[in-house]
């Protein structure tokens, strides 16, 4: 059975990069929640195919929006987006969404919004029914996808049912199945257990190895090294503070305690006092505490 | 000013109790959450649980038609025998279907017929006169009162083991087969999937308040409770269904509801659908001849 379309216009029709160009260019982006909240301040950034990047930032400083523009599904309030050949502002006014949504997926911070459906099966189907996919097509790609993220046994299952890993691994199993050149994710392993979050980074790791572009948001510094193979700061101005590799950036403490994501913590050890810069996310000590 | 050893004193009595507003908020969501979602049954391996969703919908809708139909006492009791062997057969324990049923009709029902009971012209059963007035019931009448609780006991015993036999999802989607709009199907399998993230956080606000209630607070102040959370949960509903939104934007949605559906129709479904024909044939044929 074919289900007819309303983006049959153009089926099939990937949006592709040539060689040597990059996947998104954001020249001087700012964004504004009800143009006076300002999330982001004049953010320009390169991203490449292929590219593993973390958006690194504490809570508040515009990785989740910056993550909702690179998708396309709100557009900037100043500056410009160009995401794989098209203009991001007329992506989120609906232009070309069919085709860019195809290549660009979002798995959104709390899996309760991105699995909207009774059972996981039909929120994994959602994305390729969209794109009027035959039947058998669409059984295909649900298959793969549930099977990749190792849940193909709770196809049935209503996501309420679901441990928070289980609902994390659906969230990205439903985006998965659109077959996306880019996957952005927006902080994957937020709320989750020490297993299951180590769990979802393999997951995220083989994602890459597949030879997707990832895009991740989070402020879990120890992950990073592990997921990344380049880091977006963002300050808590929604500013980016620094753009490098993994080593270079968490070496670099004074930058990582001007975007909130450590703090020095005074404190007195008989009569010697110690410097413990602490990692915001889980509060462990950094080995390389000094002392005053 | 309370020192460690005096137990502070609330202005009211009965520390630590919460109102009848409160307790009868979380009562409702915690029956709603309980009635709702708990799909044991449906997920156990019956015979009933393997029927495709669609058929058995089909099948449902056809023997309630027939009580519906019937005209006979003994015609519905052989369309309840055949509902209790379903049951029986789908693994569905007898004392919680037949007491699901038969606890709550008889009374809700009955007071519907009740003034019919005694209206209805024809032979009196018995007569007792109090005084000017006469207890005078009808046989006509009672006879009509027993078919009414007996179609309607049997129709909501078959909607009964239709709905503990089958995920709510399936239940939704076989709406399908009825011919009911895609956009009415995703619009009750959304509300389905939110109520119980709502349920969630109301049933997690009442409990976040129950531990920090030190006194017992006026009806005033409970009614101003309640009604505050109420609009803090309509706003965060607000709030999710513009982020829903935009998720579904995210995956291609662009207005137009597709529903994916894997089920088949096997030779045994196309079997239990005529023999609840047969069944339903029987229970209206038996109004002709039999009482």
């Amino acid at each position: 059975m074919t289900i007819e379309t309303a983006n049959a216009a153009a089926p099939g029709t990937p949006l592709a990069v040539g060689p040597g160009e990059p996947l998104f260019t954001l020249h001087d982006v700012g964004y504004k929640y009800s143009g006076r909240q300002v999330a982001l301040d004049g953010v320009s950034l390169t991203i490449w195919p292929g590219e593993r990047v973390v958006l690194l930032g504490a809570n508040g400083s515009g990785k989740s929006t910056l993550l909702k523009l690179l998708d396309g599904i709100v557009g900037p309030t100043s500056g410009s987006i160009r995401a794989l050949g098209l203009d991001i502002a007329a992506v989120a006014a609906g232009e070309d969404g069919f085709h860019f949504h195809r290549e660009v997926g979002l798995v959104f911070q709390d899996p309760d919004i991105q699995l909207f459906s009774a059972t996981v099966l039909d929120d994994v189907a959602f994305g390729p029914l969209q794109l009027g996919l035959e039947r058998d097509e669409v059984g295909r790609r649900c298959a793969d996808a549930l099977a990749e993220m190792g849940i193909a046994h709770l196809a049935d299952r209503a996501p309420f049912e679901l441990s928070g890993g289980e609902k994390k691994r659906a969230a990205i199993a439903s985006v998965l199945s659109l077959r996306p050149q880019v996957v952005l994710l927006d902080e994957p392993t937020a709320s989750l257990d020490p297993r299951t979050k180590w769990v979802l980074v393999d997951l995220i790791q083989r994602l890459a190895a597949a030879g997707r572009t990832l895009i991740v948001a989070t402020h879990e510094l120890d992950i990073v090294p592990l997921i990344a193979d380049r880091v977006v700061v963002l300050s808590e101005q929604g500013r980016v503070v620094a753009d490098g590799t993994p080593a270079a950036v968490l070496a670099d403490r004074d930058l990582l305690v001007s975007a909130n994501l450590i703090h020095e913590h005074l404190h007195e050890h008989g009569v010697v006092a110690h410097s413990h810069p602490h990692d915001v996310s889980d509060g462990h000590h950094d080995a390389a505490g000094s002392v005053l | 000013m309370t020192t460690a050893a005096q137990p502070i004193r609330a202005r009211h009595t009965g520390e630590g109790r919460i109102g009848w507003l409160e307790q009868t908020v979380a009562g409702i969501t915690g029956n709603i959450e309980r009635a709702i979602f708990t799909e044991h049954h449906a997920r156990s391996a019956g015979w009933l649980q393997r029927r495709d969703p669609r058929i058995k919908m089909v099948a449902g809708l056809m023997a309630i038609l027939a009580a519906s139909l019937s005209t006979s006492i003994s015609g519905l009791a052989i369309l309840y025998a055949a509902t209790l062997a379903a049951a029986a057969a789908s693994r569905v324990p007898f004392g919680f279907f037949v007491k699901r049923v038969w606890l709550g009709i008889p009374f809700f029902a009955g007071i519907v017929v009740v003034p019919a009971i005694f209206f209805v012209p024809g032979p009196r059963l018995f007569d007792i006169g109090i005084g000017p007035a006469h207890i005078a019931p009808s046989i006509n009448g009672l006879f009509g009162a027993a078919l009414f609780i007996s179609r309607v006991g049997v129709s909501v015993s078959l909607a009964v083991l239709l709905v503990v036999t089958t995920p709510w999802a399936d239940v939704l989607k076989s709406l399908r087969a009825l011919k009911v709009p895609q956009v009415f199907v995703l619009v009750l399998s959304m509300t389905y999937r939110y109520i119980f993230l709502f349920l969630h956080t109301a049933n997690g606000i009442l409990l976040a308040r129950k531990s920090r209630v030190v006194g017992r607070s006026t009806g005033g102040e409970q009614r101003r409770w309640i009604t505050g959370t109420m609009g803090n949960l309509m706003s965060r509903a607000f709030k999710m269904s513009n982020d829903v939104y935009a998720a579904m934007l995210a995956r291609g949605f662009g207005g137009e509801v597709r529903t994916f559906s894997t089920y088949r129709v096997r030779p045994s479904d196309w079997a239990m659908l005529a023999l609840t024909a047969g069944v339903a044939a029987a229970t209206i044929l038996a109004g002709k001849v039999l009482p």
